[in-house]
């Protein structure tokens, strides 16, 4: 064999290994999809059927029974919300870290990631006690507040490892031109972050859709996002693989395609400026 | 610019962050030192240590420990290996790469309680369950995973959903490592295994040291997986923290103990959180 086909076999060999891993791994999803279209009889059938008749009909049945409009709206308002106040509160506080670090700079970041370490069940009781004295319990408030806070540590720290890679002299030379802070920030750093806040955005939205701990505890159906409808089709209806198919397919769905054409921003975002 | 601006610029944070630690964490204090069950509104008086040692001495208190920490740990060790194993094989060009990446990543995205769903009914049910199909027609009796191997069965959940998080960082990482370094060494003889073992490895330690971190912040509070598929039974056998304090507050209704156990989990947070800094800490930019 010449070195050219050995390297040609090599990469078949990857590709072929590379395919049944991705396919092995993606497969649950695959499945819980086809079974959605499935009637409950086939759902369950042994062996598992590959081919049949699809039918939208658990779809309508989800609806109806649980509305699933109504939930997914509450997901959209409560992870989309979160995020831009959390960017909103995150992005002047990391770029005054990364621009005009301190002597505490360092402890604040460490100290605001040990945050972030905090087990939420530690804190469950009382912010139950709050939200019920305040009237914020199942009410998409509370999800918000409490979402923002959630990832406003990892979002200072993905904007902060940014900013800090950014070119100092850019700045300097906007602030020799007469430039504002404001106008440094709007006109400068900004633009220059787009990819970075945007990555960081994705992360948290994909975060707070898929927040599963707040969302069962502090909603019970008018604010509950897609999680918690999700939970309710978990003990009694555990049997009707098809309907909770649907459901759960329709809960992941839109997250997931809104993550598949985000992927290689996220993916950048995620190494948290470890790699470059 | 001057200090007093900066200082102002991260007020917000610094200062919603404070309360939303200081205020529940000291209620949570608080509560724990009397006795507080919503069934029995008005004893409030305070009884010292009597809920931490109620919570301590709690049948489940010794199993929820070691489940957080197997699965913290069993967990972390199968999605790094498997993820720098996965991606070193993968790194290289082939056909139909983007759609691999697109499957790979997929499971990250999905719910943990979907994820439980799918893989508790469709996945590990013992009698329609795919693994079922396939070890009856590999002859072999079929397992019932989640009442055989409860933790188990968690901890496959929970790799299933990191894993390809783990994958897809590191063979970002291996994208940027130096092409012409591996190529001297393959001259010079090295094999795959030395290649792979001081020129890969260590250009993938800040990105492992990134994975772990992360990982631990989520792994540590898994609740939703254990909630959904075994309710953390049978028996206290998939009960982490998480799900025991859970149990006792909203299920016994008791938060005077469920209050002494989040101050407990939130030392073994810092405790870990401490190793982990020590261990990996190094290799973080701050």
């Amino acid at each position: 064999m010449t070195l050219n086909q050995q390297r040609k076999l090599k990469t078949i060999l990857t590709g072929l290994f590379a395919w049944t891993v991705a396919l092995v791994l993606f497969f649950p999803i695959f499945w819980m999809f086809i079974t959605s279209f499935k009637t409950e009889l086939q759902a369950i059938s042994v062996p598992p059927s590959l081919f049949f008749e699809p039918t939208l009909d658990n779809f309508r049945v989800v609806q109806e029974r649980s509305d699933y409009i109504h939930h997914a709206w509450n997901s959209v308002v409560t992870s989309f919300g979160s995020t831009i106040i959390a960017l909103i509160i995150a992005i002047p506080a990391a770029y005054s870290m990364a621009f005009f670090p301190g002597k505490r700079t360092k402890d604040i970041l460490l100290w605001m990631l040990s945050t972030k370490m905090l087990p939420a069940v530690g804190v469950l009781v009382p912010i139950y006690i709050i939200c019920r004295d305040y009237g914020l319990l199942d009410t998409k408030t509370a999800l918000v507040i409490i979402f923002t806070l959630m990832n406003l540590p990892i979002i200072v720290w993905m904007l902060f490892s940014y900013f800090k890679d950014l070119p100092k002299e850019i700045l300097e030379a906007a602030r020799m031109d007469g430039a504002t802070p404001w106008d440094e920030v709007v006109k400068v750093v900004l633009p220059l972050s787009v990819g970075a806040i945007s990555s960081t955005a994705l992360l948290s939205i994909v975060l707070c859709w898929n927040e599963a701990f707040w969302s069962l505890n502090l909603t019970a159906s008018d604010a509950a996002p897609l999680t918690a409808m999700i939970a309710s089709y978990s003990s009694p209806e555990g049997l009707f693989w098809a309907k909770l198919s649907a459901a759960s397919t329709l809960a992941c769905a839109p997250i997931v395609i809104f993550g598949w054409f985000c992927q290689k921003q996220l993916v950048q975002g995620l190494t948290f400026g470890a790699v470059k | 610019m001057k200090r007093s601006i900066t200082r102002l610029l991260m007020a917000p944070s610094v200062i919603m962050l404070l309360v939303w630690m200081i205020i529940p964490l000291s209620m949570t204090i608080y509560f724990s030192t009397i006795r507080y069950n919503l069934l029995y509104p008005g004893q409030n008086n305070f009884v010292g240590w009597m809920n931490f040692e109620f919570f301590i001495t709690d049948p489940g208190f010794i199993p929820a420990v070691s489940n957080t920490l197997i699965l913290l740990l069993s967990v972390l060790i199968i999605t790094v290996v498997l993820g720098v194993m996965l991606s070193a094989l993968i790194d290289k060009p082939f056909f139909g790469q983007g759609i691999v990446r697109v499957l790979l990543i997929s499971p990250f995205f999905i719910m943990p309680t979907v994820n439980a769903l799918i893989w508790k009914n469709m996945m590990m049910n013992p009698v329609y369950g795919i693994f079922a199909w396939i070890s009856e027609s590999l002859g072999f009796e079929p397992i019932d995973w989640l009442s055989s191997y409860p933790l188990a069965s968690i901890i496959m959940m929970v790799s299933w959903q990191w894993l390809p998080f783990a994958i897809l960082v590191f063979v970002t990482a291996l994208q940027s490592q130096d092409t012409e370094q591996k190529e001297a060494a393959q001259m010079d003889g090295a094999t795959g295994w030395h290649i792979f073992r001081y020129l890969t490895i260590p250009h993938l330690a800040r990105p492992i040291a990134v994975v772990v971190m992360i990982e631990t912040i989520f792994l540590l509070a898994v609740f939703a997986e254990i909630f959904v598929s075994t309710g953390g039974g049978p028996g206290y056998d998939s009960t982490n923290l998480a799900y025991l304090i859970y149990n006792q507050a909203l299920l016994q209704y008791d938060v005077g103990v469920a209050s002494a156990g989040g101050l407990f989990a939130v030392i073994l947070a810092n405790i870990v959180a401490f190793f982990l800094i020590r261990a990996v800490g190094k290799n973080l930019t701050v």
